[in-house]
């Protein structure tokens, strides 16, 4: 079967799975041991058409779907069916998970949320196969529905209410932007397929409107600063495996979306987008990874985290755009290659920590840092998959993240070829932007599982806590498991994204990245890496160390209580809590935030000590434009008279102004 | 790769795990001497890590299997960190694995293991050390990796062995850019080995330790162990500053008399080294640790204007 | 040998100029500050000198030894008998943390570099590049005179920007004529003495070396 029609079929596989749901919607076991498993299946299945979708050429269809004249279109090239892959090999495992998550009497009935959570995949599928802007609008609202049902599927909560409604504000924001986009991007045309599009040869200006609008609106989605907003409120609020899937695969969309029309529908970009798109991605992943480090919430923290890794990618994206402006083909083939890389890396260790704090969050009940610690005693199987996402996110090698942010580095340190001086100079500092960014996610995420796991339970109700069931460590465990494989092999992965810089850029460094062994991108004499030598070389080094230890001295230990200074009364509340943890982050970065601090004086019977930390955006943007909205629907509400003539008359004179001007 | 090279290669590896105690004696006893003390003798370190390796390992009874094997993975990483680094020739079969920016990135996974095992107890003394460490991690880092890059744009390389051989064996030029990256990785030395001007090696004062404090539930082989880890941390900081700014004497590609005679050059580059550490210690005194930042901040401006006064000047 | 190493110490240099530059930036004590500055005299010496022994231009020589004697023993040892007589070796205090003014500093290296980067074209030296290095280091140290409330840093700062200037005329163009050199060391021995004047008169007034005080002159 062509893989066009098996990904279409998988996606209306996904839909009547949904729609099953609904069959028996209290029915968990329903949902749980059949849907999910089978939901599960389906994304495995994507995965693997996908991955032989990459390397065939380009296909497309239409659908007997949509109104008439306006067919839907579908087509599936070696870009779509890259984000295919990720959405299903990462839907597999998140899938798994959720049989296990679902519990009785949770937020919505299980048929519910099984329909939204696979019409929520089903849309995100069809967005990445839509091949004209209706049928991608459809797709992508859809997206934000479903989505939206599953953020506010425990709508009992006014603050999870309150985040929905901003998500959906900020999604619908950015569709109306997505949809100006298109609309400039038609040239006057009236036809909205992309294949019109890419024929279109757009002049410069209507261009650079098509590129700015595609940016703040799939940077809505994606959570670009300043439109990041909603991104820390709906993922806390969604259940795990839905701020999972929206974490990884989501935000994935946007930025699917972001390549599409600029190197594809519109082609040849002009340099300087590049620059706006570097300087977004920057300030981005900047101020996510500081906001992460002072959350005391642990999805939270997760979901800034989130604003940081899209920001890595936005950096990565301008830095393709940076240098495809300047036709420097190989090196944006690079730059190209080190983005992808990291969505996909994204998409594996950030599902897996939000499935993990979901684990945790299912087994304490428990969402704040500073109730938590010491599970690694009592769930050693999510706490050792963790390890792996914390160090993975970290960037540290050998795994995923480190490989994706040395491609990125390389490209970095290829700039002082670019013609144009003021470039030259301040490319250097953005790749210092970028190593303090990496290096923070280090501090972030050594507070994150520190904290979660390590040290002593800071509630006495933590030590009886069980681990996580089957489904969901095989979940884990087949995340865990992408993450160690796709850093360990670097050169296969690269050569999946072969197809994607052919056809974006017309380079590919895929074929000279190195024998199997050595990831080289350019020559080896320049960079190489070989994370599987890396890692054997290391292993032996510890194995080797742990023998002769073991070999030469004995192997005795005792069993005490922890040194207490002298001071026997030690407990669990003694330890650092997250804000502190946190606090040095606080100390550096101060201007950043918005901080009330209540602290208790010396007299007070009750000490009481609180500290709020604010994101200052939202006092300077976002509650002016409230403010201003306000006054001019105050403004507007002169029209509302309650009686039905005036309303009729309105409406007729309305009519008769179309019918003057239309004539 | 050559019969040299692996000759090379293996010779680093014990060298660096064998010398970083010595090293670290060396340290003190010119410290000792500077400031007019009787010094204990080169070969402490030794005795000390033989007597810790003799002793019972006390263990927390929360104490949980990532704390008993993060010295090992610690160890493993720093020693693996000390075989990339060129110190006697240029030609290491390891050299293509790694490049400068996975060196960094291995530092920095020993820092997240060192960091979490001290979360491990859950006691105050070991959060609020991992706490300062990440700090002065995050902060010393990225000054590294700019260091690095600024010697891989001179090189147009990453490759630690490339950078080398750009530096040493070709036409004498003069890099001002390598003055302040210079001057950005003696800071970062200092702050990333637990130095003075942001950590005393010599005290267990509670208020102003980082890396004492992260290890102090640590006790017997575990001990040795770390303390052996961050002997060779000192000694890897070292060979990187000689590789980098002093890199003459390190043997090109198989060239057996280049290796024999690498090794009395790499010895009395060390010792220059190493008095001239103790000789900065010496002579600064240790910050409040709000300061630390200030003074990293200051190392990683410096290696980005290294950058810079590259593009600028040699570009 | 001189003439293949020449122009790459007077790269050398220029960059330790620069980081003298933001080392004094990035320094909370006076006393450091001066001696910062005696330092960047010296480097302007040896440049100088450097310069004359390139271009075989005698009267480098001279502008050299005039550099040694006065910014490198003369104005140090005023500023070190000044301090001494105000009684100050406290701490600076800097107006913006010292991170975020190294951070606007980089900026106006960039900007200063690309500005220069035109006239520097013109310019037929090999260490041309140079002129943009010294224009920075002029542009940092008139920031320093901004971020610092006190006195004597001030003078110290203005004093480094004249260091600046005179690096560009010597290293980037290879000397101006005598006669002006001469008059801008002049200038700067009279500007020295005039701000010695002013800080005294300062301290009279408002008993304090805080320029900040200055702000009582306004009217209301």
């Amino acid at each position: 079967m062509p893989s066009l029609d098996a990904t279409l079929l998988l996606i209306a596989a996904w839909l009547a799975i949904g729609l099953a749901g609904m069959l028996a919607p209290r029915s968990l076991r329903l949902a749980s041991r059949v849907l999910f498993p089978g939901g599960a299946v389906a994304g495995l299945a994507l995965a693997a058409v996908a991955l032989q979708a990459i390397f065939g050429s380009p296909a497309s269809r239409v659908l007997p779907l949509g109104l008439p004249d306006l067919p839907f279109h579908a087509r599936i090239d070696a870009l779509s069916a890259f984000f295919l892959l990720l959405l299903g090999a990462v839907a597999a495992g998140i899938s798994t998970f959720a049989c296990g998550y679902l519990r009785a009497g949770e937020g919505q009935p299980p048929g519910l949320q099984c329909l939204c959570y696979h019409a929520f995949l089903a849309s995100m599928a069809a967005v990445l196969v839509a091949d004209d802007a209706y049928f991608f609008m459809v797709a992508w609202e859809t997206m934000a529905l479903s989505s939206f049902f599953l953020v506010t599927s425990d709508h009992r909560h006014a603050e999870i209410r309150r985040a929905g409604y901003l998500y959906l504000l900020i999604a619908h924001l950015g569709a109306i932007s997505i949809l100006l986009c298109f609309g400039a991007l038609q040239a006057g045309t009236g036809d909205y397929t992309f294949d019109a599009m890419r024929r279109i040869e757009q002049p410069a200006g209507w261009a650079t409107v098509a590129f700015l609008l595609a940016l703040a609106g799939f940077g809505a989605k994606a959570g670009v600063v300043p439109l990041h907003v909603w991104l820390p409120e709906a993922h806390p609020a969604a259940p795990s495996p839905v701020s999972a899937l929206m974490s990884a695969v989501m935000l994935k969309t946007a930025v699917y979306g972001m390549l599409r029309v600029t190197l594809d529908l519109i082609g040849l970009p002009l340099w300087w987008w590049g620059v706006i798109a570097l300087a977004a991605g920057l300030v981005s992943a900047l101020f996510g990874i500081v906001f992460a480090a002072v959350q005391t919430d642990m999805k939270r923290l997760l979901a800034y985290s989130s604003i940081e890794n899209i920001g890595l990618i936005m950096s990565g994206f301008g830095l393709t755009l940076l240098f495809r402006g300047f036709s420097m083909g190989t090196l944006a083939a690079l730059a190209l290659t080190a983005t992808l890389y990291h969505c996909l890396n994204h998409a594996f260790f950030k599902s897996l920590l939000f499935l993990s704090a979901g684990s945790v969050l299912h087994a304490t009940r428990e969402r704040s840092l500073d109730r938590l610690g010491g599970l690694i005693q009592r769930m050693p199987w999510v706490a050792w998959c963790a390890l792996v996402g914390t160090v993975a996110i970290a960037g540290l090698p050998p795994l995923n993240g480190f490989v994706s942010e040395w491609l990125l580095l390389q490209a970095f340190l290829f700039t002082p070829g670019l013609p144009h001086a003021y470039m030259n100079m301040l490319v250097p500092i953005a790749a210092a932007a970028i190593a303090l960014a990496a290096a923070l996610s280090g501090y972030v995420m050594v507070k994150f599982y520190g904290v979660i796991f390590l040290g002593q339970p800071r509630e006495a109700r933590l030590s009886e806590t069980h681990d996580a069931g089957p489904w969901e460590r095989t979940g884990l465990l087949w995340l865990a498991a992408g993450c160690v494989a796709l850093g360990l092999a670097p050169v296969t992965v690269i050569s999946l994204l072969d197809p994607i810089t052919r056809s974006a850029t017309g380079y590919g460094i895929g074929s000279h990245a190195g024998s199997w062994l050595f990831l080289a991108p350019i020559e080896p004499q320049r960079a190489s890496y070989s994370p599987l030598l890396f890692f054997v070389v290391a292993t032996l080094l510890v194995v080797v160390t742990w023998l002769s230890v073991r070999v030469f001295y004995h192997g005795r230990v005792r069993r005490s209580g922890p040194w207490d200074c002298g001071f026997p009364h030690l407990d669990a509340r003694m330890q650092d809590t997250a804000e502190g943890f946190g606090q040095p982050v606080r100390h550096i970065f101060e201007p950043f935030f918005r901080v009330t601090l209540e602290t208790p004086s010396p007299l007070d019977s009750r000490p009481r000590y609180r500290d709020l930390v604010e994101d200052r955006l939202w006092y300077w943007l976002y509650l002016p434009v409230a403010r201003a909205v306000e006054r001019v629907t105050v403004l507007v509400t002169v029209l509302q008279r309650g009686r039905i003539s005036v309303y009729l008359m309105y409406s007729f004179a309305t009519l008769l102004l179309l019918l003057l001007f239309v004539r | 790769m050559s019969a040299a090279g692996i000759a090379a290669q293996f010779a680093e590896l014990a060298l660096a795990v064998l010398l970083a105690p010595l090293l670290t004696g060396w340290v003190n006893q010119c410290r000792a001497w500077l400031q007019n003390k009787s010094a204990p003798g080169i070969l402490q370190p030794y005795r000390v890590l033989a007597k810790l390796f003799q002793k019972e390992v006390i263990l927390a009874h929360n104490a949980s299997p990532l704390f008993r094997s993060a010295p090992y993975l610690i160890f493993g990483s720093l020693a693996l960190s000390a075989a990339i680094v060129p110190t006697l020739g240029t030609d290491l079969p390891l050299n293509e694995a790694a490049d400068a920016i996975a060196l960094v990135g291995l530092l920095a996974l020993a820092r997240l293991f060192i960091a979490l095992a001290a979360m491990d107890v859950g006691t105050a003394f070991g959060t609020l050390g991992a706490r300062r460490e990440m700090m002065v991690g995050f902060l010393a880092e990225p000054a590294l990796l700019m260091v690095f890059f600024t010697a891989s744009l001179i090189s147009h390389s990453t490759s630690l062995s490339t950078i080398v051989a750009a530096i040493a064996h070709r036409e004498l030029v003069i890099y001002p850019s390598m003055a302040f990256a210079g001057v950005a990785f003696v800071m970062v030395s200092l702050a990333e080995n637990a130095r003075i001007p942001i950590d005393n090696p010599a005290t267990h004062l509670e208020l102003t330790m980082i890396h004492e404090a992260m290890v102090l539930e640590y006790s017997g082989r575990h001990l040795a162990l770390i303390e052996w880890a961050a002997s060779l941390k000192l000694f890897v900081h070292m060979c990187i500053g000689l590789a980098l700014f002093f890199p003459f004497g390190i043997a090109g590609g198989g060239d057996w008399l280049g290796l024999v005679l690498a090794l009395p050059a790499l010895a009395a580059k060390l010792a220059v080294g190493g008095a001239a550490l103790a000789l900065i210690e010496m002579l600064s005194a240790k910050m409040r640790i709000f300061r630390a930042p200030e003074f990293l901040g200051t190392a990683f401006l410096l290696a980005v204007l290294a950058m810079l006064v590259h593009v600028m000047l040699e570009g | 040998m001189l003439q293949h190493f020449g122009p790459q110490v007077i790269n050398l240099l220029a960059a330790v100029l620069l980081l003298l530059a933001f080392a004094m930036l990035s320094q909370r004590r006076i006393l450091s500050l001066i001696n910062l500055f005696a330092a960047q005299g010296f480097v302007l010496f040896l440049s100088t000198a450097l310069v004359a022994a390139l271009t075989d231009q005698k009267h480098l020589y001279v502008s050299a030894a005039v550099t040694l004697v006065l910014k490198v023993t003369l104005l140090p040892w005023i500023l070190h008998r000044l301090i001494r007589r105000l009684n100050v070796k406290w701490d600076v205090e800097t107006l913006i943390n010292i991170p975020t003014t190294m951070l606007v500093g980089i900026l106006l290296v960039i900007l200063a570099f690309n500005l220069a980067a035109p006239i520097s074209q013109l310019a037929g030296t090999v260490t041309r590049s140079t002129l943009g290095i010294a224009l920075a280091s002029m542009l940092l140290s008139f920031m320093m005179m901004i971020t610092r409330s006190k006195a004597v840093p001030q003078v110290i700062g203005f004093l480094s920007m004249e260091n600046g200037l005179f690096f560009a005329a010597t290293a980037a163009v290879y000397g101006m004529p005598m006669v002006v050199e001469l008059g801008v060391a002049l200038d700067v021995l009279v500007a020295a003495l005039i701000l010695g004047i002013f800080i005294f008169e300062i301290r009279e007034r408002f008993d304090t070396l805080d320029t900040r005080h200055l702000e009582k002159l306004k009217e209301h």
